[in-house]
């Protein structure tokens, strides 16, 4: 049984807004039948005011799906369409206390279908999507074999780990390792034959080869050429360079931590120990110490050498 | 609803309750006669011979002609892992397995990695809507290139079964060994395999209400035979490891339970399963059963509940007392229908809501009666919800979901 929240339960059991609106000014409908859960969700939104002022959803689906799609309605009513425009499926799984790791699609399906229903009420175009395109291999991050398909080819990723530091497919249970390798190997060899990659380049199953080298973890790929291009400090650099260093490095990984809803702030340096401060949707969320491994990385990329680094509410710990 | 919360336990594929006459027989082996079976001193004087005695009632229940073909092992994994790696072992130079699209994750894992990992040729035989062996693909897989077929004989989602005897024998001219996972079936099937082809038989304790981490694996005399697990000379040197003298004490008794029962499972538990069907499926609408009914399990039913999916049915049964189970637990936590029901080619609008009720001698006809009198509100509450479903019915225009 999974180990479900109260309120997952108390939603699921007797969910709020079940239903049909007559008349629906927008509505939402993702997943399918096929996928093993599918979501309508219908607004009802003040044209003067732009607030939504109902919602009702029907589900296909788990408890967690049921449950997600309930909270979703709660937390849409009321606001306006900018508000809600903002809501991201860990505020549907906040509202829920929490979900499983393996349930987080059911909120992220939720997410979908408010996106979906806003779209429908304004009649924007939706931007093309990735959702399930063949296998899930990456239970933990909902990775499915399409994407990592387009990141390996968009990318030339050869090895576990850059497949890892693109997607974060593997970066948590890594159980799907295995699965993730086989995929790796088989879109390599692909491309060995599309003549894209040398067949000495492909990572083949049981051949992996240290020589590749782990970019840096952070999803978006153009950070690595960036990285790349800054030059190795070196080794006797004074204090002051080295924090400079750092300094630039992580304002340039600003922007990409913030387009995700987070942000990072350098707090001190002491030694090769880099302090920062994890804000927003960065601090508290499963992909924190994700996070802090990419920061890192990049910061090694820059100084050409080992560093640490570490939140500095552990500091207060290490301190004590 | 009413508020009598009762405790239903329709799961019994999944495991059973340990029979408390079989703790019984186990107990004074945990702290009196403790000793190891091995050893000369009186710490273990009677454990030897109780073993023994375990090993008689195993060989009993499975029809055996020896006592010697029954090796003990800690269950139905461990025995498919050592049926199938020993046949291999034995015969380098066939590079082919025979198996089903239907079987057990114990040996489908198993065959998968081989056929990855050391270049098996691995023979999937399909199978038809209601989960019948496609036995021409079978027949035509057949050749001395194989080493070993390994079909299940009952199947543990839907409880059909499988026409193992024949196939066994179909196998015999080509030299192929064959072993069949009947975990499932021991103690609801009677067995008679003296006078069968079958070289290999997994069984597993805790599916006959012996405890968990105690199996067996048939090894029928005159067929070689590798360890999986070398070191002492324990089970005649075919499985090392001081023996789990508890666990075989438990199985043995529970064997010879279950032979006493076997005409009980075949009428009584076989009259309550068709009780509890006929009676849910002529209440709900858009149901039906999967898997082959006129050649199944007494125990078993899998009923497909279309248009709502089945972790939401058995959170409220679970909620109503009732233990049921959807697809194999096996396979709970993955995002797929089971690979048994996909491999049957049930619609996708039912395969997720199948619904697996598996009874046991210990089931009672008030118990069918409260399930019969809840699974439909159940039905009907979760299909209020469903986006596929209007009032009575499934939803004329269908639902065209895009992606956001």
């Amino acid at each position: 049984m999974w180990n479900y929240t109260d309120k997952v339960k108390d939603y699921f059991f007797d969910p709020k807004n079940a239903g049909v609106i007559d008349n629906p000014d927008g509505v939402g409908e993702v997943g399918s039948i096929s996928c093993g859960d599918a979501l309508r969700l219908m607004i009802k939104v003040d044209p003067e005011t732009m607030v939504i002022t109902d919602a009702k959803f029907q589900t296909f689906g788990c408890g967690s799906a049921i449950a997600s799609s309930s909270a979703l309605t709660e937390l849409v009513i009321g606001k306006t369409i900018d508000e809600a425009k903002k809501i991201t499926n860990q505020d549907i799984a906040d509202f829920l206390g929490g979900l499983p790791p393996e349930k987080m699609h059911c909120s992220v399906m939720g997410h979908e279908a408010l996106l979906a229903a806003i779209a429908n009420y304004t009649g924007e175009e939706l931007a093309e999507d990735d959702h399930e395109e063949g296998a899930l291999l990456c239970k933990c991050f909902g990775i499915d074999e399409g994407m990592v398909e387009r990141a390996v080819r968009g990318n030339k990723l050869t090895s576990l780990e850059q497949l890892t530091a693109y997607t974060k497919a593997g970066g948590a249970c890594k159980t799907c390792h295995e699965k993730l390798e086989e995929k790796l190997a088989e879109v390599n060899a692909e491309m060995v034959t599309e003549g894209m990659l040398t067949s000495a380049e492909a990572f083949t199953l049981g051949g992996a080869k240290p020589v590749a080298k782990a970019a840096p973890l952070i999803q978006i790929s153009p950070l690595a050429a960036e990285a790349k291009k800054a030059q190795p400090v070196k080794p006797g650099m004074t204090n002051l360079q080295k924090i400079m260093i750092i300094q630039q490095a992580i304002e340039e990984l600003r922007p990409h931590l913030q387009a995700d809803g987070g942000d990072v702030e350098l707090v001190d340096v002491d030694g090769d120990s880099v302090f920062v401060h994890l804000k927003g949707a960065c601090s508290g969320c499963q992909m924190s110490s994700i996070t802090l491994q990419g920061v890192q990385g990049a910061l090694m990329e820059k100084l050409g050498r080992p560093v640490r680094v570490i939140p500095a509410d552990a500091r207060r710990l290490m301190d004590a | 609803m009413t508020t009598d919360i009762k405790s239903i336990y329709l799961d019994n594929n999944a495991t059973t309750r340990c029979d408390p006459r079989v703790v019984e027989e186990m107990l004074p082996f945990f702290s009196e006669q403790f000793g190891n079976p091995s050893s000369i001193h009186s710490f273990g004087s009677q454990v030897g011979a109780k073993v023994r005695e375990a090993r008689a009632q195993v060989a009993a229940l499975l029809g055996a002609e020896h006592d010697s073909e029954i090796v003990f092992t800690s269950g139905g994994t461990e025995s498919d892992n050592a049926a199938i790696l020993s046949a291999l072992d034995l015969a380098p130079e066939r590079r082919e397995i025979i198996t089903t699209a239907v079987e057990h994750p114990a040996i489908l894992s198993l065959c998968d990695y081989l056929k990855k990992h050391k270049d098996y040729t691995i023979h999937i035989i399909p199978v038809d809507k209601q989960g019948r062996l496609d036995v021409a693909a079978y027949k035509a897989a057949l050749s001395d290139r194989v080493a070993i077929a390994s079909i299940m004989y009952a199947n543990n989602e839907t409880g059909t079964l499988f026409p193992v005897e024949g196939l066994a024998e179909m196998a015999k001219p080509y030299g192929i060994l064959f072993h069949t996972d009947a975990v499932q079936a021991v103690g609801k099937v009677a067995l008679d395999l003296k006078n069968s082809d079958i070289d290999m038989l997994s069984l597993s304790g805790h599916k006959l209400h012996a405890p968990k981490g105690i199996g067996a694996l048939y090894l029928k005399r005159g067929t070689r035979f590798r360890p999986l697990i070398r070191g002492g000379h324990q089970e005649r040197e075919r499985r090392a490891g001081t023996e789990n003298t508890t666990g075989i004490i438990g199985l043995g008794k529970a064997c010879e339970l279950a032979l006493s029962y076997m005409e009980h499972e075949n009428t009584e538990v076989a009259r309550l399963r068709d009780k509890l069907e006929q009676g849910i499926i002529s209440q709900v609408s858009h149901a039906f059963v999967t898997g082959d009914v006129r050649n199944r399990l007494p125990n078993t039913t899998n009923i497909a509940f279309e248009y709502i999916e089945g972790e939401a049915i058995l959170l409220f049964l679970n909620r109503m007392g009732i233990a049921a189970s959807s697809g194999s637990a096996c396979t709970s936590g993955s995002l797929e229908p089971s690979h048994v029901l996909r491999a049957m080619q049930i619609p996708f609008t039912a395969a997720h809501s199948a619904t697996r009720f598996s009874l046991s001698r210990e089931t009672t006809e008030d118990e069918i009666d409260y399930v019969i009198s809840h699974v439909p509100a159940i039905i009907s509450r979760l299909r209020a919800l469903s986006p596929y479903w209007d009032g009575d019915k499934p939803r004329a225009d269908a639902f065209q979901p895009d992606y956001a």
